[in-house]
């Protein structure tokens, strides 16, 4: 832990939506005193040319993560499974609507 | 695992053009470059507000200065998304702007220039700004993720900057002799400065091989400080401008301008700290800190009574 943590404001990573409809997307991080405070700083930082509609903000450390070490076998249960997927099944031909 | 492996995996992905991301593993030599060169840039952002504010208050008209204080809030936006990434490397953001305070981080030496005039703001955002858009746009496609995204959001906002300096000085090189003379006083000024900005040739930058192994960069100094050269000279051309430089001349063979040598030496005495403003710089920033820290201070005692007042 840095010594110099009692003058850092805490961190706060930023989600912003682009257009109502839409998910919000993660663009960066931002320090800030308080929730209020990190929205409208956030709002300063990355909409400056219109590029939201709503912003949220978490604190960076309330963030988990799954680990790019066991990428592989934590998404491994999903690669097998081809017939998820449409194309998988064979459609008569002229069929169609399917 | 065995370190030499985590390392060939790692360049295996680079080279895959498989972005690195923060929580991934990755040699301690990257996470230092980057930290270092993320940081240096956000400073310079930082650092590129003062001889810009230098004009604030006599811009010559209200729409000049609405443009100008657009301008300086993008820089100030600029070394946020860039402080910000450093600090997905482990960095923290307190060490790195007292690193900046006390002298000790490197900033882009073109900002201990003064602006003399107003024909330099034009110069700084027509030059300085295009020299940067050229290593900002391969930037954005670096091999460590946050930062290649910070340069896309930065790139997109750039183009207005090189843009509105370009017409400040456009309409000056149009207009009275004496605004005309102006306009290529800045660029006297500014065009050997800013060729310096790509940094020491290719021959004498010896941390470029590894940047580029490792895709942090993508062209060397030289070739980026070429093209530059390359595009800008029709640009002062177009507006009956001349760039000082004797020796720069169209290459056919090559398909390239041949140029001038640069003044390596006035470069490093810059970077030593004996540049015209450095003194200036630094201690514009120290005092803008130390002016802010009631403010600080402030929202976070606030911060703290209102979760006092919520857990009542």
């Amino acid at each position: 832990m840095s010594q110099n943590e009692k003058t850092n404001w805490p961190l706060w990573e930023v989600f912003i939506q682009s257009k109502p409809g839409l998910s919000h997307k993660h663009v960066g991080s931002i320090h800030a005193a308080d929730a209020q405070s990190a929205i409208e700083n956030a709002r300063d930082v990355y909409t400056r040319r219109s590029e939201g509609t709503s912003i949220w903000v978490v604190p960076a450390n309330a963030i988990s993560a799954s680990s790019p070490d066991d990428e592989g076998e934590f998404f491994e249960p999903a690669n097998d499974k081809v017939y998820r997927h449409p194309t998988f099944y064979n459609i008569p031909k002229g069929v169609k609507y399917l | 695992m065995d370190e030499n492996i985590l390392l060939e995996n790692f360049q295996k992905k680079v080279d895959a053009e498989i972005k690195v991301e923060p929580k991934d593993w990755m040699p301690e030599k990257y996470r230092k470059t980057l930290i270092r060169q993320i940081s240096q840039h956000a400073h310079s952002e930082v650092v590129g507000m003062l001889p810009e504010a230098n004009w604030l208050t006599r811009a010559p008209s209200l729409r000049r200065k609405m443009i100008l204080l657009a301008k300086i809030q993008d820089e100030a936006g600029h070394g946020l998304y860039l402080y910000s990434s450093a600090e997905t490397l482990g960095a923290d953001r307190q060490d790195l702007i007292e690193e900046l305070l006390s002298g000790k981080a490197k900033y882009s030496s073109i900002f201990n220039y003064p602006t003399l005039t107003w024909a330099d703001i034009g110069a700084v955002g027509w030059l300085v700004d295009g020299a940067a858009i050229m290593n900002q746009v391969m930037l954005t496609r670096a091999s460590y993720g946050p930062y290649a995204r910070a340069m896309v959001r930065i790139c997109k906002e750039e183009s207005f900057h090189q843009r509105q300096g370009f017409e400040i000085v456009a309409n000056l090189a149009n207009g009275t002799p004496e605004q005309k003379e102006m306009a290529q006083d800045a660029l006297n000024r500014w065009w050997w400065p800013s060729l310096m900005m790509f940094g020491p040739t290719d021959d004498n930058s010896p941390n470029s091989a590894l940047s580029m192994k490792w895709k942090i960069k993508r062209k060397s100094n030289d070739e980026l400080r070429q093209d530059f050269i390359d595009r800008t000279v029709q640009q002062a051309e177009a507006i009956g401008l001349t760039v000082p430089d004797k020796d720069l001349k169209w290459n056919e063979e090559k398909g390239h301008y041949d140029f001038g040598t640069i003044n390596w030496d006035e470069f490093f005495e810059v970077i030593k700290g004996n540049g015209p403003c450095n003194q200036e710089r630094l201690s514009a920033r120290q005092e803008a800190y130390n002016k802010g820290s009631w403010v600080r201070e402030a929202a976070k005692a606030y911060a703290a009574k209102k979760q006092v007042s919520k857990a009542a």
